[in-house]
């Protein structure tokens, strides 16, 4: 996760919104007639979002010889599956993807599950300390770590897990930005009196947050869940320095080694780069609604 | 209210509430036990990492042979080095040429977005957000193709309009570019995002009355959605910069042959880039951290600005 090292300040000034996107959805916006530059405007933007991977679609499926002509060649060639095909021996790249959906996956879980249970506690829970744990979770996002990586990488030498998945993994399963996420969603959806009517009926601290409350913040927590896993499957500079061995490299390193034959073989780069952006493409097309809808409910920090 | 039910853990009214004395051991804990692994994940691989880079930058620290006690030679070394001004520069001038245009693209979009008549406005903002999913490194490799010397896309459409091929990776203000545009290109849609989110909490009948009143379009951009976009531009502005003093990908894999210096000048070496060619390129672990202490010192000094530039806009 990017990290957040604004002051207060600003953190408050954009999560203060309430967490509720139907709500406020349609209490924005301009009325009056909509101008045709703004659909010009808009349409611009859209072509060049998206331009750049169909021309990666392009390259990744012809060979060098087209890929090199002028003017060049704008619809898909038929030789992807071929160069795909190429990608797979150069590289291990389905072991990669594979990697890289473990990874991924088990970040997005464990940020839902470890942030969860912590913003349960600081939204819900009374307890000694509560107040000052809260704002050193918070301070935490102002501490920038990334610049720290010679001795993060000396610990993970320490515990031995230099070119392993879990060194790539483990750092990445709790997040304090998931943390204030979640206690956000939690504190608002989740009333006292539920609390109090289940503690009633016997339910046990555990109980509460798993069969009452996590339930009801699924949605937000399945929001956490997918940024993570998208900026699991996309980081790049954590799985570069602790992962040495091909057959444990993340999609995102197999790029880079099918690159260093760049001058070699453009096409074989696109069609890996092509490869390792499909799966996040097709989730996209799925859960990508609910991804903007997560950013415009509480400016969402991935 | 149901305030005078036995509440147990329930959080209690008044701050002398019974807050659970008759609770079991395992009740009382769990809150701590929740919170638990956060703690110990952040400490292990955040804070403990973060404190000891200020250690090893004191000292010839070779991950394999001794470990010197040098002082504060490292930091000499290092402002000394031609080398860091080079990668600070590179780093300055790529953050400036991506924030700028990142952030006024996405100005007049979150506007255009937010109008409320617009049609298909699901598919623009999912259309924007895609460069955001897509990695880093997959942006780099179809980016340097693009703006290739010779078979790149945009060279031939410079050539179309009578402009000479420009070797955008070589020279020093063609690789900023380049790499300034992958960032703009990722982030843009993304910060779009994040203030019309910041938008749609402004009521509509400021922008009815304004309409009402004949004001059109650009006064309405002008006049009120520049002003409550504030406090989140200050916001983005700051984190696109921590963002900007982080840069690594691009410039790594941008400049094909000559990896850690990203060119045979260093024209778009980076500081994290040159963080890493020290540390793990040349395994000079202390001058590296040295690099990185650097780096924390500009990150504050950007949060130093930030609060100045927060708390005089508060004050207006």
């Amino acid at each position: 996760m990017l990290i957040d090292t604004t002051a207060g300040g600003a953190i408050g000034t954009t999560m203060t919104g309430a967490p509720s996107g139907g709500r406020r959805a349609r209490s924005g916006g301009r009325l009056g007639r909509v101008r045709w530059w703004s659909y010009l405007l808009v349409g611009v933007a859209a072509f060049g979002s998206l331009f750049p991977l169909y021309w990666m679609f392009i390259v990744a499926s012809t060979d060098s010889a087209t890929a090199t002509r002028m003017p060049p060649e704008i619809v898909p060639g038929g030789n992807f599956f071929q160069l795909a095909g190429l990608v797979l021996e150069t590289v291990p790249f389905l072991q990669s993807i594979l990697n890289s959906l473990v990874i991924a996956t088990t970040i997005g879980v464990g940020q839902v599950l470890l942030c969860a249970l912590a913003g349960f506690a600081f939204a819900k829970l009374r307890f000694r300390g509560s107040g000052v744990l809260f704002l050193i979770v918070v301070l935490t996002m102002t501490v920038p770590t990334q610049l720290a990586i010679i001795p993060q990488y000396m610990i993970i030498s320490w515990l031995g897990w230099v070119d392993t998945l879990q060194a790539v993994t483990v750092p990445g399963l709790a997040s304090a930005f998931g943390i204030f996420w979640m206690r956000q969603h939690i504190a608002a959806t989740i009333s006292d009196e539920l609390m109090q009517a289940a503690r009633i009926d016997g339910a046990s601290t555990w109980q509460i947050f798993w069969r009452i409350a996590f339930p009801i913040v699924r949605p937000a927590a399945f929001v956490l869940g997918l940024f993570g896993f998208v900026t699991a499957w996309n980081d790049f500079l954590w799985p570069f320095i602790v992962l040495k061995s091909p057959e444990r490299f993340t999609a995102q390193i197999a790029i880079k080694a099918l690159q260093n034959s760049y001058t070699v073989d453009l096409g074989l780069a696109m069609s890996g780069s092509f490869l390792a952006t499909l799966p996040l493409l097709v989730l996209f097309v799925l859960v990508g609604r609910r991804m903007v809808a997560g950013i415009l409910d509480g400016a969402f920090k991935g | 209210m149901t305030a005078t039910l036995p509440t147990r853990l329930v959080p209690a009214r008044s701050p002398s509430g019974a807050t659970g004395y008759a609770l079991p051991f395992r009740e009382r804990v769990a809150p701590y036990a929740y919170i638990a692994p956060f703690f110990l994940l952040f400490g292990v691989f955040g804070l403990v990492p973060f404190l000891f880079t200020f250690y090893i930058a004191l000292f010839e620290w070779n991950p394999i042979g001794d470990q010197t006690f040098i002082g504060v030679d490292n930091f000499t070394r290092m402002l000394a080095d031609p080398r860091f001004w080079n990668a600070t520069g590179n780093t300055i001038s790529i953050w400036a040429l991506s924030t700028v245009p990142q952030l006024l693209v996405a100005l007049v979009l979150a506007h255009v977005l937010n109008h409320a008549r617009l049609r298909f406005a699901l598919f623009f903002r999912m259309s924007i957000l895609v460069p955001y999913i897509t990695s880093v490194a997959a942006t780099a490799i179809v980016f340097a193709q693009m703006f290739d010397r010779d078979y790149g896309l945009l060279n031939w459409l410079l050539g179309l309009v009578g402009i000479g091929s420009i070797d955008f990776i070589q020279s020093v203000w063609g690789s900023h570019v380049m790499i300034a545009v992958m960032v703009a290109w990722r982030w843009f849609g993304y910060t779009a995002l994040l203030y019309l989110a910041s938008l749609q909490a402004i009521p509509r009948d400021i922008y009815e009355a304004a309409s009402i009143d004949g004001a059109g379009g650009w006064h309405q951009f002008r006049h009120i959605t520049v002003p409550s976009l504030r406090p989140v531009i200050i916001f983005t502005v700051v984190t696109s910069t921590i963002g900007g003093l982080q840069i690594f990908t691009e410039p790594l894999l941008v400049a094909r042959t000559t990896n850690l210096t990203c060119g045979p000048v260093r024209q778009c070496q980076t500081l994290t880039l040159f963080l890493y060619e020290q540390g793990f390129g040349k395994y000079e672990f202390g001058y590296g951290a040295a690099i990185g202490v650097a780096l924390f010192v500009m990150i504050i000094l950007v949060a130093a600005v930030n609060y100045a530039l927060s708390s005089r806009i508060r004050g207006n």
